[in-house]
């Protein structure tokens, strides 16, 4: 209520969210995965995170509970509400939204005015993705509130969804740099982006690295930008290490989209890298995970976080460093007037379609989580009945803000689950054998013990049918138990299934999109009630 | 999510015999010993009908220090045999690279083989997935 | 019938003597495997593009032994050290017996 919310928020305030003891003579400020958040959301984080082989639980691997432990935090504070799902809505209404671009901007400006020009502002992509106002200006939205915040550089990932054209005209206007040493033009094989940029900071000279999402061509449609090639490519990026040494780098950054284990092995493989910037996993963890000699930050997603990093640099070499994961409690940081200014003139021509009202959610509605996700499951109800479908699949993406039980589901929210360039909701005919390839072949993107080669997603969401996972079996081996729900039998491998989907990565899908399959379901169900799913099971 | 991959039709594969039979045919009786020669491809396809591969010898290329030919082969394809590299004392240096189609997820093998006889080999594991989703 | 394939070749001008140069080579062929089968199930033949040869002024640089694997539109990208100024010349052959040639001078200053 409105009691404990007063009480709660009574400890919070903007100067002890800011409160940094500064500390030597670069400052590094990293927000990342934003996906065209502008305003405040709700955004529950994974209750469940398994990593496997290596990193089977390590950071970012912990969740719950477990996560509260391991960090030593309170449950029931402020931190326990930005990084874990524990009671999340109780929490979620004494706390109130996170985020903000405007929020964000009041730090930025702050840290900018402690510290003056020795402030790298770096943005980590997944930036121009993710919102109805950035589907309706192709990404226009975000790349006026972010000129706005003037970052130095960024890379990227789901900014490619809008073709290359777009891409190029929008980069070609960017007053800072769009970096991506692992992007090669596909017929010669030369670098089709800057691979890094040398800043003057404090008197020190910082090399930062850009690293696009590395499997943008199979996780997202590869018809849509033909001429790029991606790829980890780390004998690149030891050649840029060695070459921004060899410039005169007193310290290399790696601003990273490629996922979190995919940066911890890196930093592990590639000498030289002091600090890798991660993205693309959405992990907020409160310190750096140290291997060897690199620091590897998770800033989070969604706005709900921002990190401050300073950095004593002196001779070539990282001496000392203070790291803060500062949470962007949006009741309590003032937003920033010129940049509320602007957000409130992108989303005014589009005011009434964002807050129209589609139902009314009985229970929290999320996503992220290993293989739950009751948002997932409205969509996948909405094609299994809109698309008369016995199964469904609903990618699982980390994107997509909540909503808590009780609130009107809107326009924006919807969106904010499934906006895209591609969002056909297809109706086809599969196998049961070929649904038992599908899910072997995402599983192993999620948990082969290589890091190099996973994509970093989570399971694809299904409806319809249940199934059995073992995440440490081999590719092919770890999904047994298909079921169908409705009847209990055993999906038979040979017969064919009617299957409901969205999101395909083949070009000239067909069918309409996803949003107005889940508004056509609502308007047949408006009120949503969906507890956790228990039709996966892990073993 | 994934949609459905189009395969074609089923087909014969090579399998790890024949390419090794392959590989000791090139090798002349010769057991090729790590070192020397690296492969570079990426760990996942982004379109098995074309995965770009390099190979790059530690070689002088001169002076008696010299790579005859690069044989590579792949164990999962419908044969073995991709393609063979001659390289001679006007390569410069013994690298090159191509695009090759894999018809599933298998191991790439690169061999070269020295003037002096001596035989090398790396071996790369390239993922050919149907794709989608992502985070 | 695909249109006639047509090479395309990234050289350097120029270069100073002993030095080594990268050389990109694309050949627009697509590269039939012989593993297809048309619509009406009769296997398409094969029909590749199976040596490919670059010599300066005559003497042989690099070739390569092609299979149906190797990608449509047959890329090949590999060096060359250049110690007087001449030229290049590029061979492709066809399955069909065609030969496709290109030429490429370089200046050695
Ligand atoms: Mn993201
Ligand atoms: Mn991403």
């Amino acid at each position: 209520g409105r009691w404990s919310q007063a009480a709660a928020q009574q400890a919070l305030t903007e100067d002890g969210l800011l409160d940094f003891q500064s500390t030597g003579n670069v400052t590094i400020l990293h927000v990342t995965d934003l996906h065209a958040q502008l305003v405040p959301v709700y955004f529950r984080e994974p209750s469940i995170n398994l990593g496997v082989g290596a990193v089977a639980g390590l950071p970012p691997h912990v969740s719950g509970a477990d996560f509260l432990k391991l960090y030593n935090i309170e449950p029931g504070t402020p931190e326990a509400y930005a990084m874990t799902s524990e009671d999340y809505v109780a929490l979620a209404k004494s706390y109130g939204k996170m985020g903000g671009l405007d929020r964000i901007a009041t730090i930025v400006k702050r840290v900018r005015a402690e510290r003056g020009d020795s402030v790298l502002l770096l943005d980590g992509g997944d930036t121009w993705q993710g919102s109805y106002t950035s589907l309706q200006t192709k990404g226009q939205d975000m790349v006026d509130a972010m000129n706005m915040l003037q970052p130095d550089a960024m890379t990227g990932h789901w900014e490619f969804t809008y073709g290359t054209e777009r891409v190029q005209e929008i980069i070609e206007g960017l007053p800072f740099a769009f970096l991506g040493g692992n992007i090669f033009d596909s017929e010669w094989n030369e670098p089709a982006f800057e691979a890094y940029k040398m800043f003057e900071k404090g008197g020190a000279k910082i090399a930062v690295l850009g690293q696009a999402f590395p499997y943008t061509p199979i996780a997202n449609p590869r018809w849509m930008f033909p001429e790029w090639s991606f790829g980890i490519r780390e004998e690149e990026v030891a050649k840029n290490v060695a070459a921004a040494r060899a410039e005169g780098a007193d310290i290399v950054v790696l601003l990273s989209h490629n996922g979190f284990d995919v940066d911890r092995a890196l930093a592990a493989r590639v000498p030289g890298i002091d600090i890798v910037l991660a993205g693309h996993t959405h992990d907020a963890l409160p310190e750096p995970v140290i291997v060897g000699q690199t620091l590897v930050i998770a800033s989070g997603s969604h706005g709900k976080f921002l990190t401050r990093l300073d950095l004593d640099v002196q001779d070539g070499k990282l001496k000392s460093y203070r790291h803060r994961l500062i949470p962007v409690f949006s009741d309590v940081i003032t937003p920033d007037a010129d940049m509320t200014k602007l957000i409130e003139g992108i989303r005014a021509p589009h005011m009434a379609e964002l807050s129209r009202e589609l139902a009314t959610a009985e229970s929290l509605l999320y996503r992220r989580g290993n293989f739950n996700g009751t948002f997932d499951d409205l969509i996948c109800d909405a094609l299994l009945e809109v698309r008369e479908a016995d199964i469904a699949l609903s990618p699982g993406f980390r994107w997509g803000t909540s909503v808590l039980p009780g609130q009107k589901i809107t326009v924006e929210d919807v969106h904010n689950a499934c906006s895209m360039t591609y969002p056909s909701a297809y109706r086809s005919n599969m196998s049961g054998k070929m649904l038992k390839d599908i899910l072997e072949d995402v599983a192993d993107n999620l948990f082969n013990k290589d890091p190099y080669y996973q994509q970093g997603g989570d399971m694809v969401r299904v409806g319809g049918m249940g199934y059995t996972i073992n995440p440490n079996g081999d590719m092919g081996s770890r999904i047994s138990q298909m079921t169908m729900l409705k009847t209990g039998e055993a999906v038979d491998p040979s017969k064919d299934y009617v299957v409901a989907g969205w999101a395909s990565i083949n070009e000239a899908t067909e069918g309409p999109p996803i949003w107005d399959v889940v508004e056509d379901y609502l308007k047949n169900n408006p009120v949503v009630n969906l507890q956790e799913n228990r039709s996966v099971k892990v073993v | 999510a994934a949609a459905a991959s189009t395969t074609g039709g089923r087909l014969a594969f090579a399998d790890v015999a024949a390419t090794d039979k392959r590989i000791a045919d090139f090798a002349g009786g010769k057991t090729p010993e790590a070192g020397k020669i690296t492969l570079t491809a990426p760990e996942i396809a982004e379109n098995g009908n074309t995965v770009p591969i390099s190979i790059d010898v530690d070689s002088a290329m001169k002076d008696g220090d010299m790579v005859e030919a690069v044989m590579i082969v792949a164990e999962g394809n419908p044969n073995p045999e991709v393609v063979t590299f001659h390289f001679t004392a006007l390569s410069g240096s013994a690298s090159a690279t191509t695009r090759i189609r894999l018809a599933k997820t298998q191991n790439v093998i690169a061999v070269a083989k020295m003037a002096d006889g001596s035989v090398y080999m790396d071996k790369k594991e390239v993922k050919v997935t149907i794709g989608g989703c992502g985070g | 019938m695909a249109a006639a394939p047509k090479p395309r070749i990234k050289v350097p001008k120029t270069a100073k003597a002993g030095e080594v140069v990268l050389i990109k080579t694309l050949i627009s062929h697509e590269m039939e495997s012989g593993q297809r089968k048309d619509k009406d199930g009769k296997p398409i033949p094969r029909k590749i593009i199976n040596k490919f040869v670059c010599e300066f002024n005559g003497k042989p640089v690099f070739s390569c032994d092609i299979d149906p694997a190797v990608s449509a539109n047959p890329y090949f990208e590999f060096s060359a050290i250049v110690g007087e100024t001449g030229t290049f010349k590029f061979t492709w052959t066809d399955d069909d017996g065609s030969i496709y040639t290109d030429e490429q001078p370089i200046t050695v200053n």
